[in-house]
């Protein structure tokens, strides 16, 4: 049963890295992520939020929805951990 | 454990530093637009400050000043800020979270309402954040009892 999960876990692996071959090189300027969204990221965010930080204006406004599941993950976070371990003293 | 410890050099470098850190952590929420910073990190900065003093001081002091019902609200309080203004545009018009549509009840141009509603959910996420780092620093460190710990 060990020997079998190995096998998975290896012939897994080897897919995953069989994949990387086909993704586009390391800071490469002709991938689709440099030439579709960034570009546009670039020139148009101050024009579009009046944010000078473009950081800011991807992460809270072209990426709204993004972010609000983060707050929503670490709001969960403290949930979890108060009932989890919370326990008054009586 | 020690039972109550108590250093004046601490207590008092941490009563000196303590505004300053929180008007620091303020201004890294509010000028998140400018540079770098915003809700995530000036919240963290807010949520340490409020550590600095459980641990200079003990955690009977600290609930005396931010009680727990207190920090479980702002919990929630930061998320409703955050899906609150996005249900504003949406009210208004617009998608959601589409700020730009947030011009209708604010004196601005649609370009500048996106800023203000960035500041407006990076203030929601800093007080998230903010009320999370203490809830988890002080169920984490007493065992969840809130009674001792770091005395």
């Amino acid at each position: 049963m060990k020997l079998l999960a190995l096998l998975a876990v290896c012939a897994t692996g080897a897919l995953l890295l069989y994949g990387t071959v086909d993704m586009p090189d390391w800071s490469d300027p002709h991938s689709p992520a440099s030439i579709h969204v960034s570009p546009r990221y670039i020139e148009k965010a101050m024009e579009e939020t009046a944010v000078p930080n473009m950081v800011t204006s991807v992460l809270a406004d072209y990426r709204g929805y993004d972010t609000l599941g983060e707050t929503v993950i670490i709001f969960t976070a403290a949930m979890a951990c108060i009932l989890l371990i919370r326990r008054p003293r009586k | 454990m020690i039972a109550h410890f108590e250093d004046v050099i601490i207590q008092t470098v941490c009563r000196i530093l303590l505004p300053f850190i929180q008007l620091y952590g303020l201004y890294v929420i509010a000028h998140g637009h400018h540079s770098p910073g915003g809700g995530f990190q000036g919240g963290v900065i807010l949520g340490a400050s409020f550590i600095l003093f459980c641990v200079a001081y003990d955690i009977k002091e600290a609930k005396r000043r931010m009680s727990e019902k207190l920090d479980t609200m702002f919990c929630s309080l930061g998320l409703i800020i955050y899906s609150g203004i996005g249900i504003i545009c949406l009210v208004l018009g617009g998608n959601y979270l589409n700020y730009s549509r947030l011009h209708h009840i604010l004196p601005v141009n649609p370009i500048d309402a996106r800023s203000m509603g960035i500041l407006g959910i990076e203030i929601g996420v800093g007080i998230t954040v903010m009320a999370v780092m203490i809830s988890l620093f002080l169920n984490l460190v007493s065992s969840g009892e809130h009674e001792e710990g770091l005395q």
